[in-house]
């Protein structure tokens, strides 16, 4: 039997949907034009205003927005309400270079843990259930994305949040942990060490929600048969609210976007030029129910495809696949954004010429990431220890600026891979897409 | 009064040394001594040549990044317990090794123990007052 958080609405009728759609989208571009000057120099420079758009059949005319907006506005200038009408503030996962913030008012936070409770309830949660929330609390949306619709649906929440492997384990088989919220490599690594310790017997667990990284078939296999569970997918990203973006169902095929906060297309990422539905092309997305920091047509960089197809799981909003690619070089490590030139600039700030190259791979389902560097005359001395300590400064200096290890291991002049004279900058043998 | 020796950084992996010691045949550079200090992914090598000034060319044209150190070379009786004297000398004068190794030479009956310290002069003064044999350049390049 599925069971819907806000069946009126997960399982509107496509004319429905369309018209929430129109009439929200209307009223958010109308709002961002008056109250935010960005978006109405934006907009003005495309010649375009409010009153050109009647419905989301107008929404190509409307300007791109792109990280490079968020870095250029930061902080406050994408705000559409007053500081003293919102709550909060959560940021993008440790990346310094490119750092975004996103504002919530009360009700943006509500409608963020509704889309949340939608994802629990999706994968059978309900108020009968003990959902152990592993994600990262504090400035990352996942602990406090999760932990809110763990609330709303009504289940008994653990407030773990990640790391503390020990403790996570005697929880979930004390408390008897049903439902478990992480990342799927640290879903992974915990499977692990369920399974070395021999606690499979001990442990209630019926589902999980993982997302904020890329997982492969292979992986949810593995953790759905280390675990004895259903591993669901979730998605989103701190710019649109968190994760609950979009959430996979008991189909375990593509995730409903919801629509009714969140409109989605599908560009070509060169031209910009919208593509008819089933097309593969980059994830754009529109939000109509924010009121602190509404996006337009925020480019995702996320390559993916959506789907009308009806879902046996009843719900009528649009699928997306997983995401099959980035449109720019960002990786997703260990959960974390990384771009090449962060690990680039730590480099030229250390003294490092830009001869570098980053090798991504996955060992027992956990990231590993390695930065290659070539030595140079300057850095060079005779002394081992001397060289060592050189590695070591470069790990602490990138730790600092991405928020997770790199192993740095220095090399060779010109022994790392070149391609039309330029280093290839990045190696990721995961396969991930 | 120090001899040079040259410090090449090398990566870890198999081959390297084949590698490094055929470009040497390659312009026929005689070694006379050869140390190495690894770490988990690369290693410096020390050596000392009959050449100094070709093989830093040498080298460098073959794209390895080295440089010359400064080290203190000793002269002792090859025989037990010679060599006592000197780390004792070294270590009452307050000297701190980085590092050492020594060789020996078909061209004299001797053995020669190399020292790197971060105060050569100082390391020198201290030896030679003590009657140790401290080995010029000059006197090294005879031993080819």
């Amino acid at each position: 039997m599925q069971k819907y958080y806000q069946p009126e609405i997960e399982c509107a009728s496509q004319e429905q949907i369309k018209a929430w759609q129109d009439e929200r989208l209307v009223e958010t571009v109308r709002r961002v034009y008056e109250n935010v000057p960005y978006y109405r120099a934006k907009m003005e420079a495309k010649g375009v205003t409010p009153d050109d758009i009647k419905s989301t059949a107008d929404l190509h005319k409307l300007p791109f927005l792109t990280k490079d907006d968020l870095r250029d506005a930061y902080p406050y200038g994408l705000m559409a309400k007053p500081v003293k009408d919102c709550v909060r503030i959560q940021s993008t996962s440790g990346t310094t270079g490119r750092r975004v913030v996103a504002f919530y008012t009360q009700h943006d936070i509500d409608l963020w843990e509704d889309c949340c409770a939608r994802a629990i309830m999706a994968v059978g949660g309900t108020e009968e259930d003990v959902v152990q929330v592993s994600y990262g609390y504090g400035l990352f949306t996942g602990g406090p994305g999760l932990n809110g619709g763990s609330h709303k649906v009504g289940c008994l929440t653990l407030p773990m949040s990640s790391g503390n492997t020990d403790r996570q384990l005697q929880f979930m088989c004390d408390l008897g942990t049903t439902i478990l919220c992480c990342t799927p490599s640290y879903a992974a690594y915990l499977a692990e060490s369920i399974h070395e310790k021999g606690l499979r017997d001990q442990i209630k667990l019926k589902a999980g929600i993982f997302g904020a990284e890329a997982w492969t078939p292979e992986m949810r296999r593995d953790i759905e048969e280390k675990l004895g569970i259903k591993a669901y997918d979730i998605y989103g990203l701190t710019e649109i609210s968190g994760p609950g973006v979009s959430f996979e169902c008991s189909e375990q095929a593509g995730m409903h976007i919801n629509e009714d906060h969140f409109i989605a297309e599908i560009i070509d990422p060169k031209t910009g030029e919208v593509l008819p539905e089933g097309e593969k092309g980059e994830l754009v997305f529109t939000s109509i129910t924010k009121e602190a920091f509404p996006l337009i047509r925020y480019r995702t960089k996320d390559i993916c495809v959506l789907t009308r197809k009806p879902c046996s799981c009843g719900r009528t909003h649009v699928k997306m696949s997983k995401p099959m690619g980035r449109s720019d070089d960002m990786m997703i490590i260990k959960g974390v954004n990384v771009f090449p030139s962060q690990v680039e600039a730590v480099l030229m700030k250390q003294g490092y010429p830009a001869n570098y190259q980053i090798l991504v791979s996955r060992e027992n389902n956990s990231d590993k990431m390695e930065v290659h560097v070539e030595m140079t005359p300057e850095m060079f001395s005779d002394n081992l220890s001397h060289v060592s300590a050189r590695e070591k400064e470069l790990e602490s200096a990138l730790k600092a600026m991405l928020g997770i290890y790199a192993d740095v291991k220095l090399v060779a002049p010109k022994s790392i891979a070149r391609s039309e004279g330029k280093a290839v900058r990045v190696v990721d043998t995961r396969n991930l897409y | 009064m120090t001899v040079q020796q040259i410090s090449v950084f090398v990566e870890n992996r198999p081959g390297q040394l084949a590698e490094f010691t055929k470009l040497l045949e390659a312009k026929n550079i005689d070694l006379r001594a050869l140390s190495m200090a690894e770490a988990e992914d690369f290693g410096i090598l020390r050596i000392i040549v009959d050449d100094t000034y070709n093989t830093i060319q040498t080298l460098k044209n073959a794209g390895y990044i080295c440089s010359v150190t400064p080290v203190v070379a000793v002269e002792i009786e090859d025989k037990p317990g010679s060599l006592v004297k000197v780390v004792h000398t070294l270590a009452e004068g307050g000297i701190n090794l980085e590092y050492t190794y020594a060789f020996l030479t078909s061209k004299k009956a001797a053995a020669y123990v190399i020292f790197r310290v971060a105060d050569s002069d100082a390391a020198v003064e201290i030896l030679r007052k003590a009657g140790i044999k401290v080995v010029s350049q000059e006197e090294l390049e005879t031993l080819f």
